[in-house]
């Protein structure tokens, strides 16, 4: 049971999983492979589109949601006591539960001993986030924003950022955000698709993603300031 | 040979507004920072790294190994060591910076140049002071720069650092330990409220029936709530703040007797650290750009009101509604590195955004912040919006703030010096 009363407070404290661990989880992952290691559990879990509850539950929409939340698919005891702790689905409690189910639910229905290696456990984590999308899909942390990224106008998303004007006003981001692209506490946010990038930043300037600092750097940043950072931290060399 | 080179470099930079290509064919602009902290040091290598070797820039600091003020209190709380705050100029010269180890010890406005105590004079085009802090003489009775080994203000983080934690460990078994707290504006407003959390820290564990007594001329204080419930929560009883109602700003001390009088009231103490009354560093007094105590400054790109040629950062400012602080010193070096390109290079110049952000901690994993994002008016620089950390928050929030603090740490250290 060790790590519990960890796991408990990360699903407990959203942001926090936000900003310290998500990254971890996203780097060098390779859904791909994640895809290959998926095969382990595919004879029970349906994922994609028309995914239904089998063996075990379809795996759609996975992340940010509480644990044994489904009232249509007869989860364990264990499961259910679990959820109603507090567990949730982030890359972290993932993780930690797919190193040894048992960690989390001690008799979980679950017949899987679980994956020892932390790169496959990434890959997994990584594919399955693929089939989250609320928010967006975004290495910065698995998605636990509240409500949806994904209302930013078509016309936000197709501005042409001016990446010398991005240049400049990064230097705001690199009081705090190493602009080699390494996580040493705070994330990174060099070389993001531009659409993700634009997309967060939004999401922090309309105060759906919760980091205070965030919200206020996004707060005052224009449509035209955003896409230029986007532009500049899309194309950054190391 | 000197004095003509003046006269073509006053000329080029004069037409610098008119045909900036001109002035890069002809010969390279020149920028002099004096002061190598989060100001200086991040003015000099974005000027550097962004000109690509169009402007020739030239760092004056005197010490070879910078030691942040910020986090040092952590190193008074046994949270780092003094090696995790101390960092080399070799980044910056590699980035293309010339770091001359020197004091500057004047500035010749007619001539564009700056003196160092070696000998040397430096011509400027652009002339970017940041150097921090010094002490107002007489601010706090009874203390002067001759006494700062038996009363330490370790405010300039390094070897007095090292002495105010000596004086800790060496403390007697149920001693005093006394601040005397500085009046605004000073460098670091959260910062002495840190440190009395952090010297409480080694104490509980190390001395647990010792006291600390802040004397305080100010009637509140930055994160006040946020402190006193911090105060409450991990060393109940061990802190007495006595403030400006209490006659907290009434005080002289004594250091060869050890003793400090607050309000007619004589205490023997075993440290004593005094936070004096501040003012810029000495050279922007001697550049001329000082009004009083501080340089007031244009908001737009942080020019002294005095010399359009001289821009003061951090500290020694006087912009407006920002903190004195190592993270606003960074954010308005970069616009003042923003705009001095563009003057001398005719690089496109951007409006100006400032923000901040003062992580504090109080006790181990309990991190608490405050911040806010600011715009130049003609004025001043002004605050727009801000927030800060609330009371009662949860354990986990209060960690994850420290964790990112760190992670902030390492961030500014690696944009100021590369």
């Amino acid at each position: 049971m060790q790590g519990w009363g960890q796991i408990l407070g990360a699903a407990a404290a959203v942001w926090m999983t936000t900003t310290l661990s998500g990254a971890a989880y996203a780097q060098n992952a390779d859904v791909k492979a994640g895809a290959e290691v998926f095969t382990k559990c595919k004879g029970c879990h349906q994922i994609g589109n028309g995914a239904q509850h089998r063996v075990g539950p379809h795996l759609n929409g996975l992340f940010g949601r509480q644990a044994a939340s489904y009232d249509d698919f007869s989860y364990s005891k264990s499961f259910r006591r679990a959820g109603a702790g507090g567990l949730e689905w982030h890359a972290d409690t993932l993780d930690a539960f797919l190193e040894n189910p048992r960690s989390l639910a001690s008799r979980t229905r679950m017949s899987f001993r679980g994956l020892k290696k932390a790169q496959d456990r990434a890959n997994l984590i990584a594919y399955l986030r693929q089939f989250s999308d609320d928010p967006a899909d975004i290495p910065e942390a698995d998605p636990t924003a509240q409500g949806s990224d994904h209302n930013v106008a078509p016309a936000i998303l197709t501005l042409k950022g001016d990446p010398e004007y991005g240049q400049y006003l990064s230097g705001e981001c690199t009081t705090c955000h190493l602009a080699d692209g390494t996580d040493n506490g705070i994330p990174s946010i060099v070389l993001w698709p531009q659409d993700d990038f634009v997309v967060a930043m939004h999401a922090y300037k309309s105060k759906k993603r919760i980091h205070p600092v965030m919200q206020m750097i996004a707060g005052r940043l224009g449509d035209e300031e955003i896409a230029g950072l986007a532009a500049y931290f899309a194309t950054l060399e190391e | 040979m000197t004095l003509n080179r003046r006269r073509f470099l006053g000329a080029a930079a004069a037409a610098a507004s008119l045909s900036a290509p001109m002035v890069r064919a002809m010969s390279k602009p020149r920028v002099v920072v004096v002061g190598g902290g989060a100001g200086g040091a991040t003015a000099a290598r974005y000027i550097a790294k962004d000109s690509k070797g169009a402007v020739d820039v030239t760092l004056i600091e005197p010490t070879r190994k910078y030691y942040t003020c910020f986090f040092s209190n952590l190193y008074l709380g046994g949270f780092k060591q003094m090696e995790d705050i101390g960092h080399s100029y070799g980044g910056l010269a590699a980035g293309g910076v010339n770091v001359v180890h020197d004091w500057a010890i004047g500035v010749d406005r007619e001539a564009k140049t700056v003196s160092l105590a070696g000998g040397a004079a430096l011509s400027y085009d652009k002339l970017i002071l940041s150097p921090g802090i010094d002490f107002v003489d007489g601010a706090v009775a009874g203390w002067d720069v001759t006494s700062q080994n038996a009363m330490p203000h370790a405010y300039k983080a390094g070897s007095q650092s090292e002495l105010l934690k000596a004086q800790l460990q060496a403390m007697p078994e149920g001693g005093v330990f006394a601040m005397v707290a500085p009046p605004n504006p000073y460098r670091c407003p959260p910062g002495p409220y840190e440190r009395v959390s952090m010297v409480a820290h080694f104490l509980k564990q190390n001395n647990p029936t010792a006291k600390i007594i802040v004397a305080d001329p100010k009637p509140k204080f930055s994160k006040m709530g946020l402190f006193q419930e911090g105060w409450a929560n991990h060393y109940e009883g061990m802190v007495d703040w006595i403030g400006e109602e209490f006659g907290g700003g009434n005080v002289s001390v004594d250091p060869a007797a050890m003793t400090v009088t607050i309000d007619g009231e004589e205490t023997k103490v075993d440290v004593c650290n005094v936070i004096p009354a501040m003012k810029a560093g000495r050279i922007a007094e001697l550049a001329g750009v000082t009004d009083g105590n501080w340089a007031p400054v244009n908001a737009a790109d942080m020019s002294a009101k005095a010399d359009g040629d001289i821009h003061v950062l951090g500290d020694a400012s006087q912009q407006g509604d920002m903190p004195k602080s190592g993270f606003s010193a960074n954010s308005q070096a970069k616009v003042c590195a923003n705009a001095v390109r563009g003057a001398l290079t005719g690089s496109k110049v951007f409006p100006a955004k400032f923000s901040n952000t003062c992580w504090s901690l109080i006790a181990p994993n309990d991190g608490v912040k405050v911040g806010a994002t600011y715009e130049a008016t003609p004025e001043k620089i002004a605050k727009i919006d801000g927030f800060i950390s609330q009371t009662g928050e949860s354990a986990d929030v209060r960690k994850a703030t420290y964790k990112e603090s760190e992670g902030w740490y390492t961030g500014i250290t690696t944009d100021m010096m590369g």
